[in-house]
């Protein structure tokens, strides 16, 4: 039996054969490996590009106190990016599924329409989700806007559902019982964290805090918003301006507004304000972001 | 010589349901060119086949006027010159040099190579996307692969990066990834690599293996036509499931199954859903059963969800959420559902609505709050209807929740009790009355709020509910966009129920404000469409109602005095002796009088007085029919 971490060693494997670069996790929180800087801005502007991520992503209304064997308040995504997209992306994309042992002449595998889009983000994208026997294990899709941008050169983004994989791979019927390495399950390198993460975003977090911190961030990156160089003649200036600093600030607004709203603070007309927000700082940094690697050229 | 031709647009996995859409926009194109062609799809391909193509376009002639008769011989030559011939081809037509240029047809072939680019791009689909880049072409998917083949040949062309050729390509897994093919052979081809070419082969083969499974199915044929389209070689298997979920609610199980895992619910030989289920795999065979056990167990999960959810959601009753749908937006501008519920249960109350159709009503919307229906966002109404049961509510309230999203289309029932219709009307006019404030009204093809379909549902309610007390035009009076919105919808129901336009047109024109009450007179007036008398009446009321209008004749005094013997007054005689007899009596005596009037009378008689009672008298006839229908809406041979 593949433990959790041999597949996603050779899923790493596969891609890195494909010639894509092995990234680690964002170490900032975030809701998707669609967030990470290296999807959220390196799929702007015509530079090729190719990664692959294991990105932990963060759903606090998602959690269940560990007591769902299937929902998980955090779970690991493996992130691919190919940028353009290759002509046999799919073909690619189903060798990496026998490169983890699925022989897919004794499967059933289909590509059901489901096109992604993020509000926070001004990205959307169509594509499907790839259903093996029935089961969603990966998200596939052609990006065509983000950060409000039309993007010049499409890219393919690969989305695996590690944990569900591995519990398909492993015949589990609970994300616990998986076996992440030789004698130790999923629940025994997980749980505490399911449980107390939902403990604080359901019970503990405390909103005016979290409210706070929400101001914070969103004030620090539109200060720095506002500083990035308008004019031409500032290349220099330009090119060491810190965008990668204010996107980080953007990701914590992001996650938590998201623990906000596990915790039930946001009301109905606060909600699409505070999206909104959010959405007002990504889709500023995407265009400056746009500019400062345009400039650079 | 004729030639037949293939077409195989290859791309990625077009989403299903716009399959047949795309194969409607291609042959209408196809058609453009004078091409018949037979259509057939598969997730990977669209597929135009025809035969009988002339190998060439048919020659044209063209006469090139030139010069003067006149004119210098240097002018003759110069135009003979530019038309590539001799002077002496030229002839002389009238006045003038002129020259018969013949252009031979183009090569079919060559028609298809220009065509043929702009035809695949110009395939309507409901979203496209580019893939080579910003600039590139759209389309649903990404173009792999072409097939473009007239008789032996390729039919030259490139698209998006790719050349068409005579390669095709068959299953992901099960067959070759480069298939040279002709036309001759190419259905067969495909089948060799598990691609089975036709929508109706592959229904055939769900059909017979869910026979050959020995279960019987629960029909649905929305998922069978998403099955269809969804593979390349369907065959179905059965699974099992733990009885122990049949505890959960039907509606429930099925809707996990069908829309969510898209298989089909098996009921056993008393119609009760059995623990069973069928499965339509994308390929040939499960011989180790693996397929089955993966579909089994994603299963379990999902109905492990389901009845966490139909438990924990029971530890807060549905009267103790509806606060809580202060937290649920309806609309950004239009605020939360709680708002939304008070409108409704008032507007229940407006209706007529007793106190159970007031208590569905104010609960009607809390299940928004339920992980039951936030889950599974189709069965809204029905959730809230099951709990409702469950935690006691009396019947008439809950079937009225359970009910009140119906009708969702023109064949879908009416909720099955009044409580059920006016919580369903009261619902579709709140969203519709708010929807209209704020100007999210429906235009062309956006309607995104299904507006309506909403509006739809309120006429079809009230008309097949026979409910009396929802004077539709005082309930939307505040929006005059949204009274239009509703006349023409009421047209629409009636129409698509198979009355005649113009029936529809007259009836509404003399009143909507009882929607039941329209529709009896549109019955009558359907039942006295055949009378020889109808017609040639409904002419002369037009031809009565263009007098007025010309006149600017809107009524005014009359003087039975000034009727002169005859044909006037026998007619003015008929009107004063049929008042009040219903109109099918009517129509036969009043038309030999009317008609004579016409023949004998000329109503613009030189006297003013004499003129404006005769005008008066033709006012009060038509106005006596104003209530049931403005008979110049009909459209008559005559």
């Amino acid at each position: 039996m593949q433990s959790f971490q041999e597949i996603i060693f050779k899923l790493k494997q596969y891609w890195a054969q494909r010639g894509c670069i092995i990234q680690e996790p964002y170490d900032v929180e975030v809701g998707a490996g669609t967030m990470c800087p290296e999807t959220f801005l390196r799929v702007l502007g015509p530079k090729p590009y190719r990664v692959a991520y294991v990105q932990p992503s963060r759903r606090p209304a998602d959690g269940r106190y560990g007591e769902n064997p299937n929902r998980l308040y955090k779970h690991s995504q493996l992130q691919v990016i190919l940028k353009p997209s290759p002509a046999d992306v799919i073909e690619q994309y189903l060798g990496s599924l026998e490169a983890v042992g699925i022989d897919l002449t004794q499967h059933d595998i289909k590509f059901e329409e489901d096109n992604w889009e993020a509000p926070t983000l001004g990205a959307w994208g169509v594509g499907w989700q790839v259903m093996l026997d029935g089961l969603e294990i990966t998200q596939f899709t052609y990006f065509q806007q983000c950060g409000g941008i039309d993007l010049e050169v499409v890219p393919a983004e690969l989305t695996y559902g590690l944990e569900r994989l591995t519990a398909f791979l492993q015949v589990k019927d609970s994300v616990y019982d998986i076996e992440w390495a030789p004698g130790f399950s999923y629940g025994d390198v997980r749980l505490q964290d399911e449980v107390q993460f939902s403990v604080y975003n359901f019970e503990m977090a405390d909103v005016d805090t979290l409210w706070k911190l929400f101001d914070l961030h969103e004030g620090e990156a539109a200060r720095l918003l506002a500083l990035y160089p308008k004019s031409t003649q500032e290349a220099t200036e330009k090119a060491r301006f810190p965008l990668l600093p204010a996107y980080d600030q953007v990701l914590k607004c992001s996650n938590l507004f998201n623990t906000l709203d596990s915790r039930g603070a946001i009301s109905v007309t606060e909600r699409v304000g505070v999206i909104q927000r959010v959405r007002k700082l990504a889709v500023g940094v995407a265009h400056a972001w746009a500019d400062q690697q345009g400039a650079a050229q | 010589m004729s030639l037949p031709f293939l077409l195989e647009i290859g791309t990625e996995e077009i989403p299903d349901w716009m399959i047949p859409g795309a194969l409607e926009s291609l042959r209408g194109q196809l058609e453009g060119l004078g091409i018949g062609a037979r259509m057939d799809a598969t997730p990977r391909r669209l597929t135009a086949r025809a035969d009988g193509l002339p190998e060439r376009m048919p020659d044209t002639e063209e006469r090139v006027t030139g010069p003067r008769r006149t004119a210098p011989e240097k002018a003759v030559e110069g135009f003979a010159r530019k038309q590539g011939v001799a002077p002496a081809e030229l002839s002389i037509e009238g006045e003038y040099y002129t020259y018969l240029r013949k252009t031979p047809g183009r090569r079919m072939i060559e028609v298809l190579a220009d065509s043929l680019p702009g035809i695949i791009l110009k395939i309507a689909f409901p979203k496209t996307m580019y893939w080579t880049g910003k600039s590139g072409p759209r389309f649903i998917r990404p173009i792999r692969w072409i097939v473009a083949l007239l008789g032996d040949d390729v039919v030259p062309f490139e698209l998006a990066g790719v050349h068409s050729g005579n390669e095709t390509t068959g299953h992901r897994r099960l067959g070759s990834a480069h298939i040279p093919v002709t036309i001759e052979n190419y259905e067969q081809a495909l089948r060799e690599n598990f691609v089975i070419l036709r929508g109706s082969d592959r229904q055939d083969m769900i059909n017979k293996g869910i026979a050959d499974l020995g279960v019987e199915i629960k029909p649905d044929l929305s998922l069978i036509k998403a099955l269809i389209d969804l593979t390349e070689y369907p065959t179905a298997i059965a699974g099992d499931f733990d009885p122990q979920f049949l505890e959960l609610p039907e509606e429930v199980l099925s809707t996990v199954m069908s829309h969510h895992q898209k298989y089909f619910s098996v009921i056993d030989e008393f119609g009760r859903l059995a623990p069973r289920f069928v499965a339509v795999m994308n390929t040939k065979a499960d011989p180790e059963g693996l397929i089955r056990r993966g579909n089994e167990r994603v299963l379990r999960a999902r109905f492990n969800d389901a009845r966490f959810f139909w438990q924990t959601d029971h530890h807060k009753k549905l009267a103790d959420r509806v606060e809580d749908l202060a937290h649920v937006t309806f609309q950004a501008k239009l605020g939360s559902y709680l708002e939304k519920t008070e409108r409704v249960v008032n507007m229940v109350k407006t209706l007529g609505g007793d106190e159970h159709a007031q208590r569905a009503a104010r609960l009607a919307k809390a299940d928004l709050t339920t992980e039951m229906v936030k889950e599974f966002t189709e069965l809204q109404g029905v959730i809230g209807g099951l709990y409702a049961r469950a935690q006691g509510e009396p019947e008439e309230v809950w079937q009225a929740i359970y009910d009140h999203y119906k009708p969702e289309s023109m064949e879908d029932s009416i909720p099955r009790s009044l409580a059920g219709q006016l919580v369903s009307v009261a619902d579709k006019l709140d969203t519709l009355r708010e929807c209209f404030r704020i100007s999210l009204i429906p235009s062309g093809s956006r309607d995104p709020f299904a507006l309506r379909r909403a509006a739809q549902g309120v006429v079809k309610t009230i008309v097949e509910g026979h409910i009396a007390s929802a004077p539709l035009p005082d309930l939307i009076a505040s929006e005059w966009t949204l009274v239009e919105f509703f006349e023409e919808r009421i047209k629409y129901y009636f129409r698509a129920r198979g009355f005649r336009y113009d029936d529809v047109n007259a009836a509404v024109a003399a009143g909507w404000s009882n929607l039941p009450d329209l529709e009896s007179r549109l019955l009558r007036l359907q039942g006295i469409r055949h009378s020889p008398d109808f017609e040639p009446l409904a002419a002369s009321f037009r031809r009565i109602k263009n007098i007025l209008r010309q006149a600017e004749f809107t009524g005014g005094p009359f003087n039975s005095a000034l009727l002169e013997p005859g044909p006037e007054r026998d007619l003015f005689t008929e009107i004063n002796r049929t008042a009040g007899q219903p109109i099918e009596d009517r129509i036969g005596a009043l038309r030999p009088k009317v008609d004579l009037f016409f023949d004998k009378v000329l109503v613009n008689a030189p006297d003013p007085a004499v003129r404006a009672n005769r005008l008066a008298m033709l006012h009060n006839l038509l106005e006596q029919f104003r209530t049931f229908a403005d008979f110049s809406e009909i459209v008559t041979n005559s």
